[in-house]
């Protein structure tokens, strides 16, 4: 199993160098590994570590952000179908990052305004379906289908009210961008920092997927374990849709296909989720700023192009 | 395994929604004893087993684990005492035999550990012992109600507690198996553990159980060892359904009347 979690390694560091190597100036192995080394020309220094390293570093943090986060709800809510997506939260961070925009707000407001919106969302969701005290699975998804739907006609409100010049900006940010990354720090780090904080509890959440009430028999605090994941996910999927936009289905399908390939233990699926999730958005964005160039595509578009065949592929040959 | 695991319920009245108090239970369940539940359709034997595992609180009175209150203590180490086959089980994501019957080891682990040669060596005899450990790598949902119920009692063999809590756990067996897993537990009593289980099939408990616990759906209880307590007048009233005793091999057998 530690195989294929160094097998996931070394590809998510040939998608980077993939990554960095292309583009507007295609650079060779041979000037990549000279920059890797500290020596290269000035212009491939600044061309790859000023400007294509950092957007890698926030393309991968942020895929590897939802898919973990997308892992973590679809354990606590035992239900194959939870994401952050789906569950609302990248709504309710749509919705705080266009209400910023069309204030015309700047890049630093935009962020914590999406982050506040994500927030408010896993509040408002995991708030409403606590209700009088019954916290189950359904309940919640339903709620958080509800909401999702909810802010769903807020942002196409907001859209149709907007002025036509400041649409661009908004339908890129509701598709997903990672050039909208101010730093890439944030998103590595908390993905890096989560990881960590939730590898020795990821045999314990091999027991709650059998269900509260058999976790609970085998030792485990059911309910504080549910609040730190509850936090744990809300924290990455906000910071995840703070760094680039709202992108769609990696924190749906990326767990699953794993699962399909390597069972469901979470202590190889977690950090398996973290690498292939930052894979898989490294090569969807540089994808998407090569393929139509100088054009940029929306990365959210690619992603479900490269993701849903290879899903469906890996969902129809399994058992 | 130093010393044995005693549960005891003290003025115990489990919460049963919309039922009154009924009769306080204070039973001394102890190291040896095989203890059955026998009881109508809702007259609160899950709920009765859910609460001695400290899965649901207590309407009043306490349980207690070797004279500690079951809510003082920390679930990991009620967990290494204490362990549950439940009547139904959720597998929303799908496991294999082998990672089911592993997770018995979880509460003996540190977050840290992982599964180790003896953990699986212990999780393989508890499938050979319930004649399951040739399917150790299907998938859990791929398998008929009698094979999972013998994988979930293979999971609490493989948990190891010293009081085994059991839900009806001949429910889905076929009758060899029955007659197998009731003398597994037989064993596991000579061996110095506790079993409480509770069972729909009076004859089971006949010849299996040393104590035996009446609960009636108003709420009422008696217990007492089991040779007391089988008497047929009582287990009408129980069940609300007229008998016929016979006796067969040693037990007796009762038939349920067809009119």
């Amino acid at each position: 199993m530690t195989r294929s979690l160094l097998g996931l390694g070394m590809l998510a560091l040939a998608s980077m160098a993939f990554a960095l190597a292309l583009g507007s100036v295609t650079v060779s192995p041979a000037d990549l590994w000279q920059v890797i080394q500290g020596e290269g020309s000035t212009l491939h220094r600044t061309l790859l570590l000023d400007l294509r390293l950092p957007r890698t570093l926030a393309a991968f943090g942020t895929g590897g952000l939802l898919a973990v986060a997308g892992a973590l709800m679809q354990v606590l809510l035992r239900n194959p179908l939870a994401d952050p997506y789906v569950l609302g939260l990248s709504g309710g961070a749509a919705v705080g990052a266009l209400l910023a925009m069309l204030m015309g707000m700047g890049t630093l407001i935009i962020s914590g305004s999406a982050f506040a919106g994500a927030m408010l969302a896993t509040v408002l969701v995991f708030g409403l379906a606590h209700g009088t005290g019954s916290w189950t699975p359904s309940r919640l998804l339903l709620t958080g289908v509800v909401v999702a739907a909810g802010w769903g006609a807020v942002i196409t409100l907001m859209l149709a009210i907007t002025p036509s010049y400041k649409l661009p900006g908004m339908l890129y940010w509701l598709m997903g961008d990672v050039s909208y990354a101010r730093s890439p720090w944030p998103a590595v780090v908390v993905l890096a920092v989560s990881v960590v904080v939730i590898m020795p509890l990821a045999r314990n959440l091999n027991v709650l997927a059998r269900g509260p009430m058999q976790a609970a028999a085998l030792g485990v605090s059911v309910r504080p374990l549910e609040w730190t994941i509850y936090v744990l996910a809300s924290l990455l999927t906000a910071t995840a849709v703070t760094t680039a936009g709202s992108i769609g289905f990696v924190g749906l399908i990326v767990p699953h296909m794993l699962r399909l390939i390597l069972g469901n233990d979470q202590r190889i699926i977690l950090p398996a989720s973290a690498l292939a999730g930052g894979t898989l958005l490294v090569l969807a964005d540089t994808l998407a700023r090569t393929m139509i160039a100088p054009e940029q595509l929306p990365v959210g578009v690619i992603t479900a192009l490269l993701g849903v065949p290879t899903f469906l592929y890996l969902l129809h040959r399994s058992r | 395994m130093s010393t044995l695991s005693t549960l005891n319920t003290r003025d115990l009245i489990i919460n049963v929604p919309g039922r009154p108090d009924g009769f306080a239970l204070n039973m001394s369940i102890e190291p040896g004893q095989i203890w059955g539940v026998l009881g109508p359709n809702g007259a609160g034997k899950t709920t009765l087993l859910h609460t001695l595992a400290g899965l649901l609180p207590a309407r009043r009175g306490q349980v207690q684990l070797n004279s500690r209150p079951l809510t003082a203590l920390k679930r990991r180490d009620i967990a290494r005492q204490l362990g549950l086959v439940f009547q139904e089980r959720q597998d929303s994501f799908p496991a294999t035999v082998l990672e089911t019957a592993l997770i018995g080891r979880h509460p003996w682990l540190s977050p840290w550990d992982s599964e180790q040669g003896e953990d699986q060596r212990r999780a393989e005899q508890a499938l050979t012992t319930l004649d399951v450990n040739h399917l150790s790598d299907r998938l859990l949902n791929t398998l008929s109600g009698g094979e999972r119920q013998r994988v979930a009692i293979a999971t609490l063999m493989t948990q190891n507690p010293d009081i085994l809590l059991l839900d009806e756990p001949t429910n889905h067996l076929d009758l060899h198996h029955q007659v197998k897993v009731m003398n597994l537990l037989r064993d596991q009593a000579g061996a110095g553990k506790t079993v409480f289980m509770c069972l729909h099939d009076l004859n089971l408990a006949a010849r299996w159980c040393t104590h035996i616990l009446l609960l009636y759906t108003n709420g009422d209880a008696c217990w007492g060892p089991a040779k007391n307590m089988l008497e047929p007048a009582a287990l009408e009233r129980l069940y609300n359904q007229k008998l016929i005793t016979v006796e067969a091999d040693g037990a007796p057998v009762f038939v349920p009347v067809s009119f």
